[in-house]
């Protein structure tokens, strides 16, 4: 059994409208360190493939069909097998 | 009529196209997987699945769109409105994407487009420049693609509308959502798939406010000869 967490976020060519507000909320409080920022969103997921290569081939397939847009969105996934 | 769960501008869009311009419209649940021999696919405006995940992002995997693509492979005229838009876009019928609005928030009000494109079968009873009055209501309207694509659309006369001013003047106080070149409306490369977000039929009754949205309907009926 596998434990999958992909981050997906907007590409760095495409605007941040939230992120930006986050960023700016940051640094009303006072943060002034934060120069950069983005929101993202974050999935977790167990799957019961067999080995990691498929289990990372479904996750890529997963990713391009439903949970990421690739026009706007790029995406980073950590596996772990879980014993 | 294609109804997805979430779909709430249905009944509107039914009622410009039955009580305003006495044209036989039907309802098709998302479930169904035929939309029959019909002239028009309207996917409607609304929060189809609850917006979950991205706009559109879900509704495309229904059961009905299957039908609804092979309707526009055969070349036959769909218009995605507000999240019928989303959909098109998430679907691959239309490309690019939908962002946020760039202020954050959900905007609905009336605003004015300039017709870009006058030959389309959704456009043919508009003329060039002409200024429509339509509402928005949306809170992902922020158009984005590539600029490779954008190139595309530009050259190919692919976008339909842009936002604009009054008087028909371009520029980000006239854009309400920060949408990529003022992008209200787009259409595919064989021009029978029309993508916008302001509201035809909210539009297409003068006692509402205006009329204007009316022309886009009285286009598809003259290039569908009905």
């Amino acid at each position: 059994m596998f434990k999958a967490k992909i981050d997906v976020t907007l590409k760095k060519s495409v605007l941040d409208p939230q992120g930006q507000t986050v960023l700016q909320a940051l640094h009303s409080l006072g943060y002034g360190t934060v120069d950069a920022l983005r929101v993202g969103k974050h999935f977790e997921m167990t799957l019961q493939s067999e080995d990691r290569k498929r289990a990372e081939s479904e996750i890529k397939l997963m990713c391009e069909r439903l949970l990421v847009n690739p026009v706007i969105e790029q995406y980073t996934v950590e596996l772990e097998e879980l014993r | 009529m294609i109804v997805f769960p979430g779909s709430n501008c249905d009944t509107d869009c039914w009622h410009v196209l039955r009580d305003v311009l006495n044209i036989q419209v039907d309802f098709v649940w998302h479930k169904e997987t035929n939309v029959g021999g019909v002239d028009l696919v309207v996917l409607p405006g609304g929060f189809s699945y609850g917006d979950y995940l991205r706009t559109g992002a879900i509704a495309r995997f229904s059961p009905v769109m299957q039908a609804v693509q092979e309707h526009a492979r055969q070349g036959r005229a769909v218009i995605g409105i507000c999240n019928g838009f989303q959909v098109l876009l998430e679907t691959g019928l239309l490309p690019g994407a939908m962002l946020r609005n760039r202020s954050l928030r959900f905007v609905c009000k009336h605003i004015y487009v300039k017709t870009e494109n006058v030959t389309s079968l959704f456009t043919n009873r508009l003329k060039h420049g002409e200024i429509l009055k339509i509402p928005i209501a949306h809170g992902e309207g922020n158009y984005f693609c590539d600029e490779q694509t954008l190139e595309t659309l530009e050259q190919n006369n692919r976008i339909a509308f842009r936002y604009c001013s009054e008087q028909g003047t371009l520029g980000d106080e006239f854009n309400p959502n920060g949408s990529l070149a003022h992008i209200a409306g787009i259409l595919n490369e064989r021009g029978n798939i029309l993508g916008m977000m302001p509201h035809p039929e909210r539009s297409s009754e003068s006692m509402l406010g205006s009329g204007d949205g009316r022309k886009i309907w009285e286009s598809i009926l003259s290039a569908a000869n009905v």
